[in-house]
């Protein structure tokens, strides 16, 4: 029998009783991370294979969501930051040790690339958007700056869309101290599961028969890689440390159970793979926008309850023995 | 490097908290905000038990992994020592640190948002006192002092006694130890 | 760009943004200790233990407190109530003006009126009882330093009445059942040499929780030396766990064990013998009288085996006479308590502890001079003869008896004068008295710092200052060297409240008693004492302790003659004097009830954060301990289903139900005990902290065992049971 109280109270906001200090903001900046890397890859490995033609809506309207999603997850890593007007500092330095300071100078990377990729998709992919930004001088010279140079660009996108994509499972995988997140499988799921939402926003967009059926059957893959990086995930926390472990427990009792199953795995993963296996059998097109609905929420989702689980496995097991929640009558 | 440790005696710790008391006033932290905190571990089944008191705060951890985690150099160590400190001005909020703590150490300082934690009481260290937790437990159960130095009273206890660290398992070098 | 509008513009920067305090960090905050420091003496007053130390402010804002090294009260280091002091000063709940009770459309209230009007009232009020009744019949109630200028104040007037919870609530049966047996009390601070003992052994003490300072600080110094440690407690109490030996006696059996303990010393001709012969008489009754008392007689009273009984008392009697059988403090448990510390000094004796190093001291204090004031009149009756002539063996006022002797038109008393204690919590539920008390009494006056329940029955409350912001009378306690500690004010008195002092004086002015109080300034009588013995207010206001050498030994000389302050003049294991007053000469042991079915002893104690009710609200140690926990062993928590962090309230044998109280299911406690930390559940609304925080273990408490010799209320022989909160919607 042990019995460890606190005899003292301890109830630092967003640190006890578990870890809250990253609520809906880390996880959506690291599911747009995520789809900025997915499509990113996408977007970059059609033009450096050559196959704009085939892909239609890869390589004419997709980088540009890059953009918007980077610039989203950028906004909501900022909303995070419980000092904000010190954001500049992430810029001032550069930390070897620390993932998110990786992961700032990487997104300083991407940006001027998902610019560079977008820029030449304009013209064809945004007509409208294309004709206003030739009426600048800048404009028109960057544009074609932009195409003159476009295997490049693709092949810089290609490399920092794999960087940017492990970097958002790094970026909790790094965190020894938290157990659920303290395992090798993080960083490929995120990977994946970000070229998944990419895959399933083409989806989406894409009005070509031939495109949305080659992503319908890559996001198949995908999402099938994903589910066993899911299962390789949880038995590696399970024959892990005994706080891992009590990590792994998490997903099959208490409280994430229900959201782990029920909101993640059968409506994220299960339902859209059997939905889009149908697609690709040709009998539910009304389902056509479904399943990619589903992915994207899936994968948010994904992110959200790594975060909430991390946050919530430690390696503490002391728990308060007054009612922390009389200091509020303090604050 | 300066390797400072706190080493404290858990047959003489009474719980009292005073070390609590005495940091909160101290560092004039706001109500609510604890840089340290006692646990009280009891162990066995009546009527053959043991109580273990654990006075706990940041182990200014030779191996920190808030220090590695922090994206802005705000977390750092305090003059070629093991003491782990937080600049304001640098600290975004951007709370890597608190998720790489192990110990859940640090605490998110109300209501500037930058991040606040144990310092050791550097400032009391640098005129030669001793942190005011130590200098205020009515016990006298605390040690503060340099590893470094093996004359030192705390290396003098850690040779000659058993003792313990927290969650060593995790590899942070935790230097804050526990007579046992 | 100026500063202002700067900081004006990121003002409005911040209102837009999603933090408001955005800029606030802009700065690294100042190091602690880098602004203006100022210190200033103190003598602690969160509890009685009185340690001396030093205030600190920081750019005139208070800071903290710290021990003054110098001191043996605090040996350099505060407690952490000591610590959290300045919450004191701090609590925005405070009483802030003097208040009369009125009838405002038939409703009493109180009204906040100006210190004149309450004073002249309270003076009014004193010279009808007078009239009416006599000068002799108010009583001062009062645990604290200042009550010390209106027992001057009370005595001008003709009136000696007092009493404190510390006697009856408290020491009063250890220092008169010591007082029978060496001719003295332990006193306080108490006498016990601890870091010089070798065996020490806890009856209930619960020192470490009980955190009266140096008194931890010596006892862990011996833990720290290895000394035997015995502790005897139904709880595995703070102490327990530092103890060689852990006796978990069956509550209310002490007696037998004690009784065991000199059984086995003197039948195994263990006890000092030459001490004894020397020192002791009615050594042959007392072993005729422990004959029955076997350790195997004891085991099944205890529920401690008779092996172990043996083998502690053998430990004893190896270290003595370093072996301290501490006298305990509060000792007021099942109305046998005089003759239960009767046992322990007797325990002591045997083992030849008294007086002998590493057992208890011979404290010494300065002999510093009293003021010079007019003699008192002569009261006109002796209160102690009218109204406690039931404990003629009781040296000092009886709380419990003063409150039944101020109900009623014929009541002895007529007018109150209450000083930092708060009765209903104090007295074992005593509130209902207190109400007809308040009901009868022509005057009740309350001198607090804190809206406690107490000033809810007043007719004036009066709001002193805290320690903090006052002068008080010099310390001058039987210590192990003489020393004197004077408190200054650090900071200037809050709100509207005064000095106790200063009330004493003003309302003596009022009553022609002027000559009692003949300075303008307290500290002009403070500072005539210092100079008596060669201080003064200025050299203690650099020191804030000064230490005098000791003119007599700390410690019997060996083969010294020794004459005890007793009738024989020799330590008395059988004591004449209580036959004479028809007591049992020697202790004896009657059986405690025992709890009916899924009842259980309802046991109390200290938390180190907190002083009784007084600190429940200081918002400091608030933070540490918001609450207290009902103490239950799991098999009593498998049986009504609880679990730690659960709520329930607590009925007690006689259907008093507390207010509701979270769980601690541990394995630290008897299974036929709970315990809470006394203190708690305040109920009064203005403090804004303390109310309905906890269980109140006063209230439940209508079981009261009276002690027949001194007359103090037993506390322990009350039963409660759990009721879980769904149960009693
Ligand atoms: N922190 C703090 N310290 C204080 C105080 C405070 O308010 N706060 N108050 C001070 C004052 S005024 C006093 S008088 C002292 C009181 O402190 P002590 O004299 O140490 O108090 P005890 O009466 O011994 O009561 C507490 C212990 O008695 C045990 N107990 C209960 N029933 C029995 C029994 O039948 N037999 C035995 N052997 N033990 C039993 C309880 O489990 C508990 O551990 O504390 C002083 N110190
Ligand atoms: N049920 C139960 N009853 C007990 C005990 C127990 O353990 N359980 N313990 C007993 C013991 S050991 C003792 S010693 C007594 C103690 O009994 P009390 O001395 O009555 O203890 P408190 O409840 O702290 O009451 C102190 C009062 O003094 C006020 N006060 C604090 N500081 C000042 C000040 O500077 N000036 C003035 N004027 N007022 C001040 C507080 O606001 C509070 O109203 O209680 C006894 N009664
Ligand atoms: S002050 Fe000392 S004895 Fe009290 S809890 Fe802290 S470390 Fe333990
Ligand atoms: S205990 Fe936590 S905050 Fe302190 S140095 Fe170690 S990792 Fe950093
Ligand atoms: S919150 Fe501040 S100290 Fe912590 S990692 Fe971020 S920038 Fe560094
Ligand atoms: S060393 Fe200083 S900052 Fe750290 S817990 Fe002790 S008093 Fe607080
Ligand atoms: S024991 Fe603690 S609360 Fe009591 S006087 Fe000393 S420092 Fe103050
Ligand atoms: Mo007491």
């Amino acid at each position: 029998m042990l019995e460890e109280v606190l005899v003292t109270v301890r109830d630092n906001p967003g640190i006890d009783p578990s870890l809250s200090v990253w609520h809906w903001e880390i996880p959506a900046y690291l599911f747009l991370g995520g789809l900025t890397a997915g499509i990113l890859l996408f977007a970059s490995l059609i033009v450096l294979l050559g196959r704009e033609k085939d892909f239609p809506f890869v390589s004419r309207r997709l980088p540009i969501w890059a953009f918007v999603a980077l610039s989203l997850g950028m906004l909501a890593l900022f909303l995070d930051l419980s000092h904000k007007f010190y954001v500049w500092r992430f810029y001032t330095t550069f930390q070897v040790s620390s993932p998110m300071s990786w992961g700032s100078w990487i997104l300083l990377l991407v940006y001027p690339v998902i610019i560079l990729l977008t820029a030449c998709t304009l013209r064809e992919g945004y007509p409208a958007l294309g004709r206003l930004v030739d009426r600048f001088r800048a404009g028109h010279a960057g544009i074609n700056f932009a195409c003159r140079h476009r295997v490049l660009v693709a092949q810089w996108g290609l490399i920092l869309a794999v960087f940017l994509g492990f970097y958002t499972g790094i970026l909790l995988s790094a965190f020894s101290a938290r157990p659920f997140w303290n395992t090798g499988f993080l960083a490929p799921l995120f990977l994946v599961s970000g070229m998944s939402a990419a895959a399933a926003l083409v989806l989406l967009g894409t009005r070509s028969e031939h495109e949305r059926h080659m992503f319908t059957r890559i996001d198949i893959v995908l999402i099938a890689i994903k589910l066993s990086l899911i299962a390789l995930l949880l038995v590696n926390l399970a024959t892990g440390s005994r706080v891992q472990i009590e990590a792994s427990q998490m997903v099959f009792g208490g409280e994430f159970a229900i959201p782990f199953w029920v909101f993640l795995v059968i409506p994220g993963l299960m339902i859209p793979l059997i939905l889009e296996y149908w697609e690709l059998k040709g009998t539910r097109r009304a389902w056509m926008l479904v399943s990619p609905v589903l992915v994207l929420y899936g994968s948010y989702m994904l992110r959200q309850l790594t975060v909430d689980m991390g946050q919530a496995s430690s390696y503490i097991s002391y728990v308060n023995a007054f009612d922390p929640a009389l200091l509020e009558l303090l604050r | 490097m300066k390797v400072y440790a706190m080493v404290i005696d858990t047959n003489l710790c009474i719980g009292c908290g005073d070390c609590v008391v005495a940091c909160k006033t101290e560092n004039k932290l706001p109500a609510g905000l604890n840089r340290d905190w006692v646990v009280e571990a009891t162990r066995g089944r009546y009527p053959d038990l043991t109580t273990e008191f654990r006075s706990e705060r940041c182990n200014h951890c030779t191996h920190a992994t808030c220090v590695h985690a922090c994206p802005t150099g705000a977390t750092y160590t305090w003059q070629n020592s093991n003491i782990v400190l937080v600049e304001p001005s640098k600290c975004t909020g951007c709370k890597a640190c608190i998720a790489a703590c192990p110990y859940d150490a640090r605490l998110i300082m109300t209501p500037d948002g930058y991040i606040d934690k144990c310092t050791f009481c550097h400032h009391r260290v640098e005129k030669g006192q001793d942190p005011a937790c130590v200098s205020a437990c009515p016990t006298h159960c605390m040690h503060f002092g340099l590893l470094s130095d093996a004359q030192s009273t705390v290396s003098r206890l850690l040779a000659t006694r058993p003792h313990k660290a927290l969650l060593e398992e995790t590899g942070n070098e935790p230097q804050v130890y526990y007579l046992t | 760009m100026k500063r202002r509008e700067f900081l004006k513009l990121s003002a409005m920067l911040g209102a837009g943004a999603a933090t408001p305090a955005l800029m606030t960090g802009c700065a690294s905050p100042r190091l602690p200790g880098s602004g203006q420091v100022e210190a200033s003496p103190i003598v602690c007053n969160v509890c009685f233990w009185r340690c001396a130390g030093t205030v600190y402010k920081e750019d005139g804002q208070p800071w903290k407190v710290e021990g003054n090294p110098e001191d043996l009260h605090s040996l350099g280091r505060f407690c952490t109530r000591g610590s959290g002091g300045l919450g004191m000063y701090r609590d925005p709940d405070r009483l802030r003006q003097p208040m009369l009770r009125v009838t405002e459309n038939g409703q009493q209230t109180f009204k906040p009126v100006s210190w004149e009007e309450a004073l002249d009232f309270i003076a009014s009020r004193m010279s009808n009882i007078a009239e009416t009744h006599g000068e002799d019949r108010l009583c001062l109630l009062s645990h604290g330093v200042g009550g010390t200028h209106f027992r001057r104040l009370l005595g001008a007037f003709g009136s000696t009445g007092f009493a404190q919870p510390s006697f009856a609530q408290c020491r009063g049966p250890r220092d008169v059942g010591f007082a029978l047996t060496f001719g003295e009390g332990v006193g306080s601070p108490d006498r016990t040499d601890m870091e010089n003992s070798r065996c020490i052994v806890l009856i209930g003490s619960h020192l470490g929780e009980n955190l009266h300072n140096s008194q931890v600080q010596t006892w862990i110094k011996a833990v720290e030396n290895r000394a035997t440690v015995i502790t005897v407690d139904p709880r595995f109490s703070v102490a327990a766990g530092k103890s060689r030996y852990w006796l978990p006696i069956r509550p209310g059996t002490d007696m037998a064990l004690l009784l065991a303990w000199i059984h086995v010393l003197i039948h195994e001709g263990l006890y000092d013998q030459d001490y004894i012969a020397r020192y002791a008489t009615g050594l042959e009754q007392l072993a005729e009288h422990v004959l029955p008392f076997s350790p195997e007689w004891a085991f099944l009273e205890t529920g401690i085996s008779a092996d172990v009984i043996r083998e502690t008392a053998r430990e004893m009697a190896r270290h003595a006479p370093a072996t301290l059988v501490h006298p305990g403090r509060h000792v007021t448990w099942y109305g046998d308590d005089t003759q239960r510390s009767r046992a322990i000094a007797i325990l002591n004796a045997l083992l030849g502890s008294w007086g002998r190093e590493g057992g208890y001291f011979i404290p010494e204090r300065v002999s510093l001079p009293s003021y010079p004031v007019p003699e008192a009149p002569e009261p006109r009756t002796d209160w102690m003869a009218e109204v406690q002539k039931d404990y003629p063996l009781a040296p000092a006022g009886i709380t419990n008896v003063v409150i039944e002797n101020s109900i009623g038109d014929d009541a002895f008393f007529k007018g109150w004068f209450v000083y930092g204690t708060n009765l209903p919590y104090s007295v074992p539920s005593s509130a209902d008295q207190i109400q007809a008390a308040a009901q009868s009494l022509d005057l009740m006056v309350v001198v607090d710092t804190m809206p406690c329940a107490i000033t809810g029955y007043a007719d004036v409350v009066l709001p002193e200052c805290t320690y903090l912001e006052r002068l008080d009378p010099i310390r001058n306690s039987p210590e192990r060297q003489p020393a004197l500690a004077v408190s200054f004010p650090a900071f200037e008195p809050r709100y509207d409240s005064k000095p106790a002092w200063w009330i004493a004086k003003q309302i003596a002015e009022r009553l022609d008693l002027g000559a009692y109080f003949p300075w303008e300034d307290y500290a002009e009588e403070v500072d005539w004492q210092l100079q008596q013995v060669g201080s003064s207010l200025e050299e203690m206001r650099q020191l804030g302790v000064k230490s005098f050498p000791r003119t007599t030994a700390k410690f019997f000389e060996p083969g010294e003659a020794v004459e005890f302050r007793t009738p024989s003049g020799r330590i008395e294991l059988y004591s004449e004097m209580l036959a004479s007053f028809g007591h049992d000469p020697l202790p004896k042991y009657a059986p405690p009830r025992r709890p009916p079915e899924r009842y259980f002893h309802l046991s109390y104690g200290r938390a180190p954060a907190h002083t009784f009710g007084r600190t429940i609200n200081n918002p400091t140690l608030f933070e540490l301990m918001p609450e207290n926990a009902v103490w239950v062993n799991p098999l009593v928590a498998r049986d009504f289903a609880l679990s730690s962090g659960d709520y329930v309230r607590l009925r007690n044998q006689d259907g008093v139900v507390s207010n509701r109280v979270r769980v601690r299911v541990t394995e630290r406690i008897r299974p036929d005990s709970v315990f809470i930390v006394h203190g708690f559940g305040q109920k009064d609304p203005r403090l804004r902290l303390a109310s309905q925080r906890g269980a109140d273990d006063n209230h439940l408490m209508t079981r009261v065992l009276i002690d027949p010799i001194m007359g103090g209320t037993g506390m322990r022989g009350n039963f409660v049971t759990l009721v879980p909160e769904e149960q009693l919607a």
